[in-house]
């Protein structure tokens, strides 16, 4: 059962050669992703909790355990902090074996029993009857099994996964998701995923931190990230759609609902009383919260009708891809998806004028520049 | 054949394997990975005895090592003797204009070892030393292998060096390749000929044997 005290506290700050400036603690029995996009710093956050990097200043404590405090001139050695890694590249010893390579992991107890621990290690990933294969005669999807094997092995107080699955195909990639899953119920220690896929990260993790050059930007469960940004920047790193810009009109408390003016149209806003009447905000709404207009569904007040052209129609098996140039503003697009059987009952092509509704819980208003913790 | 000129060649060639490759492997792993200021200098300065003339590097060595050196004062009062036109110098000698043949290709074996596997040694809690011995030179074995057969051919075929610093005394400073000249400079062509086949056959086996690895293992870890 994890405790609260086995939790990884991680603090960091530098200028160069590398910028960062980040502030996080992932509980036990947890995994937090970090996502962001290239050169912000998320390897280089994994490598010093590793103690394969030492940042200018920082602080970081793993189980009560301080592994570095710069202040106080403390930085545990990487081989002594017991830290399962899986690296991009996996990062296996070309030269060993499967068994052999989680063997060097097991070096914390007794010689004797080295080799059937790490058959049992091998088995809980699916690679028995591959215990004597060097990496080379390994599939991609075999190689990460045996580096996760390897750093479960370690017996580690925390689990550091750096793009684990981006060098497997679609279908390997699934299915190790599922062992991830399966796997992480028998982890009682903080997992730290580092990832490009927003997917990857909504699918596997309990929070998500987001990461710009090196900065914290926002951290919160996957699904409060990816509908609720907070800011611009933030959906921006995300590479969310539908960022508009709109005035305040008027705070409705009771019902809970901010209307905002966006050109031509009215929209009702999740309530958002922080924003001054009249000022001009930045708003987004996620495709899950945009629908084709129901008439005899439409609930006053918790919708708002947009009307557009369709100028992209695209249907991809299931789903039907839709980007709507809004009437009311020119040069808006608004962006969403809807199952294709439906795109297909409504007879849904480019060029057809159509009215969708905004969800007005889904409508999340960001402060200007909001760059939140 | 001279016999008593090749064996001494052999002893030489093999004591220098013997002290370089050691050093080789500190030096060559440290250049590898660690980042300081002066490095590219330092790799310069190792690597001049790949350009310098063999008489003028042997002419320096015999001046630094000589009795009148501080060097060479120092060896004779506490060994009794000089260390110019000695094995021992002749050692000192080989070891100092074969650094490059040691080092060189050590370090870019080690260099060739993705800093993602030594952090997974790191990461799997493994010591400085196990790293070492199971991970960093089962993988740099090739450049090993590299250094001490180009060493040892190396030293065989020394002649300028040589010279130089242990002249010409048979048993104790004269190896094959000055036996060879010397033959040569007496007329007799025919021992000459078969020393030189020798070093010929020895230098294709050396060469053979370094190319010959290198792809196979190449190919093993791709």
């Amino acid at each position: 059962m994890p405790k609260a005290n086995d939790a990884l506290h991680v603090e960091l700050r530098q200028a160069t050669p590398i910028a960062l400036d980040v502030r996080f603690s992932c509980p036990a029995g947890q995994i937090l992703a970090l996502v962001g996009p290239s050169g912000s710093g998320k390897s280089t956050i994994l490598r010093s909790i590793a103690g394969i990097y030492t940042p200018a200043t920082g602080k970081i404590s793993c189980a009560g355990e301080d592994w570095l405090d710069t202040a106080r001139g403390v930085n545990v050695r990487a081989r002594l902090r017991s830290v399962g890694f899986v690296f991009q590249s996996y990062a296996l010893f070309p030269h060993l074996s499967a068994l052999h390579n989680v063997m060097e992991a097991l070096s914390h107890i007794p010689a004797n029993e080295r080799a059937s621990r790490a058959r049992a290690y091998l088995a809980r990933t699916h690679l028995e009857g591959l215990e004597d294969r060097r990496p080379d005669e390994l599939s991609g999807g075999q190689q990460q099994r045996v580096a996760v094997a390897r750093a479960m092995a370690r017996d580690p107080r925390v689990l550091l996964l750096d793009e684990p699955f981006s060098a497997v195909d679609q279908v390997t990639r699934e299915r190790l998701y599922e062992e991830l899953v399966a796997q992480r119920r028998e982890l009682s220690v903080p997992v730290i995923l580092v990832t490009h896929a927003l997917d990857e990260a909504a699918m596997l993790a309990d929070r998500m931190c987001v990461l710009y050059r090196g900065r914290t930007l926002q951290i919160g469960a996957p699904y409060d990230v990816m509908t609720k940004p907070a800011g611009v920047l933030v959906a921006g790193v995300l590479g969310l759609k539908n960022v508009f810009t709109a005035d305040v009109l008027q705070h409705d408390a009771e019902k809970g609902l901010t209307r905002l003016k966006w050109g031509g149209a009215m929209l009702d806003a999740r309530l958002n009383a922080t924003c001054a009447i009249g000022s001009r905000v930045d708003w987004f709404v996620p495709p899950s919260h945009i629908v084709l207009h129901r008439p005899e569904q439409r609930q006053r007040g918790l919708e708002s009708e947009v009307e557009g052209v369709i100028v992209r129609c695209v249907a991809l098996r299931e789903t039907t891809n839709i980007q709507l140039a809004v009437s009311t503003l020119p040069g808006a697009i608004l962006s969403f998806s809807i199952p294709t059987r439906i795109a297909q009952s409504n007879g849904l092509e480019t060029g057809l004028a159509i009215t969708v509704s905004l969800l007005a819980d889904g409508i999340h208003i960001m402060p200007p520049d909001a760059v939140g913790a | 054949m001279d016999w008593e000129a090749f064996q001494l060649s052999l002893k030489l060639a093999a004591c220098t394997v013997a002290i370089l490759l050691p050093i080789g492997i500190i030096i060559g792993r440290f250049l590898a990975w660690t980042p300081f200021r002066g490095r590219v200098f330092l790799e310069a300065v190792l690597a001049l005895p790949l350009v310098l003339p063999p008489t003028v590097f042997g002419y320096y060595l015999l001046v630094s090592l000589g009795g009148n050196s501080r060097i060479g004062h120092w060896y004779e009062s506490l060994s009794g003797h000089s260390l110019v036109f000695t094995f021992q110098g002749l050692l000192v000698a080989s070891v100092l204009f074969n650094i490059p043949f040691a080092i060189q290709p050590i370090q870019r074996a080690f260099q060739a070892v993705p800093s993602d596997v030594r952090h997974a040694a790191a990461c799997c809690g493994l010591s400085r030393w196990r790293t070492l011995w199971r991970i960093e030179l089962p993988l740099a074995w090739t450049g090993l292998l590299s250094s001490l057969v180009m060493t040892f051919a190396h030293t065989l075929g020394e002649f300028g060096v040589v010279l130089m610093v242990g002249g010409s005394i048979p048993g104790e400073t004269k190896t094959i390749a000055i036996s060879i000249y010397d033959r040569v400079q007496g007329f007799d062509t025919a021992s000459a000929g078969l020393m030189s086949a020798v070093l010929l056959a020895l230098s294709l086996i050396a060469i053979g044997v370094t190319y010959l690895t290198a792809p196979r293992v190449d190919r093993r870890h791709a």
